[in-house]
């Protein structure tokens, strides 16, 4: 099983879900950072009892890079979606942007999101609480080669307001069978993240510790 | 020489030309009423139209010396329905559309969500463009009518997962076909005040033909509504820091496409010395309703 790619179709999109490890018990979904791939060279969940996945974004390792760009978190909460829809109910571990994308399929879908560990990593900023000043990005054509420079550009500014996201916690909160879904193991906490932090049922915690609360 | 229409309708005219644009590798419809000798202009539709419903009015600023060029967002119309959608991606099909007729500075029009899209175009490109002139697309910080936190919530979830449902298998979306008539019929649902035979004018440009029926060509994966961070107010707090001249109408009958803006929501934040119209018994197609009366303000303000 391990090394092995399943495609799954996101309307114009390939994604690529990688399978990095079997196991026995609840999948654990990693969501990698702005910029980056499913291969990490960190391994925090090494100790995961289930089956590990990894998925690569639109526009991010083995996945399609699309013309044009027009990139949004929204649209990458429906590509964890997609893998979630493959792989069942599952735990998500999140780096950096897949730390926010993995709070927004966590409050998308509670039923199937099993447990949220929201980590440091590329992307965790986003372009801060409100708007900034516009931004103008027209790169050489694209060779079809990833990481896609227009997700590179467009993810890296995407608005993240506190009261935004706290209600992804809400919508978490009032659909899920755990008592805390959600564990915030970032040392950074930009506004978004401090505001899903100070909501109740949200541990802040270490990586073994989340791991080992959600693995049971 | 004006494209060819199978059904023509009082006033309404085809583009003079068209040509395909290619806007980092996504195929973008282009379209021009006047002569290349006219001044330019920038025209764009609202959300979920085509430059097709420009025909009414785009050929009265023609017809004073403008060279009117528009295009059809990605998604609708004859543009190739993308993989992503966002307000940048179409800004930059915009301007690349613009770049193949001139590099100057132009009046931006656009109507609904094209006006929003030209005055977000307009703060991150300022150096592109000599006025701005918004047709019914101006925000409000208006929202939903009260309700409860906790059925907000129901309504929210509910939305979300019936939205992520439709996103695991948007890729086996197909527009429903049929005849003619019964497409300028479902339209008629969400542009109740234009009258038949416009929509019906519109089909033929803004839908194909297939063996079982007609189909209006949008990209099936997008959807009305939606969610994300975005609020109205930030439009708003766009606009008084525009220092091209402004023309805003607004049409005071709301139908099933207003976005419910009143001229007090907006009258404190129009950029100084703007010109501000709001159009009595007239919806949200301020352009279609009411082509000649929008038609001589625009060329009265960009005079």
């Amino acid at each position: 099983m391990s090394g092995e790619i399943t495609w799954l179709r996101h309307n114009k999109v390939v994604l690529a879900l990688h399978h990095l490890a079997a196991g026995d018990g609840l999948p654990l979904l990693l969501l990698h950072g702005l910029g980056e791939k499913t291969s990490s060279p960190r391994h925090p969940w090494a100790a995961w009892p289930g089956p590990i996945y990894g998925l690569d974004f639109t526009g991010h390792g083995a996945s399609t890079v699309p013309a044009g760009g027009g990139y949004s978190a929204e649209l990458l909460m429906s590509d964890a979606d997609v893998a979630l829809a493959e792989i069942g109910p599952a735990t998500i571990y999140g780096r950096g942007l897949g730390a926010y994308i993995g709070l927004l399929i966590a409050g998308g879908r509670p039923d199937l999101v099993m447990g949220a560990v929201l980590a440091d990593g590329p992307g965790l900023n986003g372009g801060g609480p409100g708007p900034v000043s516009a931004s103008w990005f027209q790169p050489q054509p694209s060779d079809g080669t990833s990481p896609d420079p227009f997700a590179l550009h467009e993810l890296a500014h995407d608005v993240r307001p506190g009261d935004y996201a706290a209600g992804f916690v809400h919508l978490l909160m009032a659909g899920s069978a755990l008592d805390s879904p959600i564990a915030v193991v970032a040392k950074n906490r930009p506004s978004w993240l401090e505001a899903v932090a100070r909501e109740p049922g949200v541990l802040a915690t270490s990586e073994d510790e989340a791991f080992a609360m959600f693995a049971q | 020489m004006p494209l060819d229409h199978p059904k023509p309708y009082p006033g309404a005219r085809r583009p003079d030309k068209s040509w395909s644009v290619d806007s980092n590798g996504v195929s973008i419809a282009a379209y021009q009423w006047g002569e290349d000798s006219g001044r330019p202009l920038l025209l764009a539709h609202g959300g979920f139209d085509f430059a097709g419903t420009m025909d009414g009015f785009a050929p009265l600023l023609a017809d004073e010396g403008w060279r009117v060029v528009s295009w059809d967002q990605r998604g609708h119309g004859d543009s190739e329905h993308a993989a992503l959608y966002n307000w940048e991606s179409d800004q930059r099909d915009g301007l690349t559309v613009l770049d193949t007729v001139t590099k100057d500075a132009v009046p931006f029009v656009g109507h609904s969500k094209g006006g929003g899209l030209l005055m977000a175009l307009a703060e991150v490109r300022p150096d592109r463009i000599t006025a701005m002139v918004n047709l019914d697309g101006l925000p409000s910080q208006r929202t939903v009518p009260d309700v409860s936190d906790r059925e907000r919530r129901r309504l929210m979830a509910a939305e979300m997962s019936e939205r992520l449902d439709y996103r695991r298998t948007a890729h086996e979306g197909i527009r429903k076909p049929g005849t003619l008539e019964e497409l300028a019929s479902r339209r008629a649902k969400m542009n109740p005040r234009l009258s038949l035979d416009w929509l019906e004018y519109l089909v033929p440009i803004g839908a194909r033909e297939d063996r079982d029926g007609w189909r209006w060509k949008l990209d099936p994966a997008m959807r009305f509504g939606g969610f994300g961070p975005y609020r109205p107010e930030w439009g708003l707090a766009r606009m008084p820091g525009m220092i091209a001249p402004f023309l805003a109408v607004l049409g005071l009958e709301e139908d099933a496409m207003s976005w419910g803006t009143k001229p007090e929501d907006v009258i404190d934040w129009l950029p100084s010395g703007a010109r501000f119209e709001a159009l009595e018994g007239v919806g949200h197609f301020v352009h279609i309703e009411q082509p000649r009366t929008v038609a001589d303000f625009v060329l009265e303000f960009l005079s």
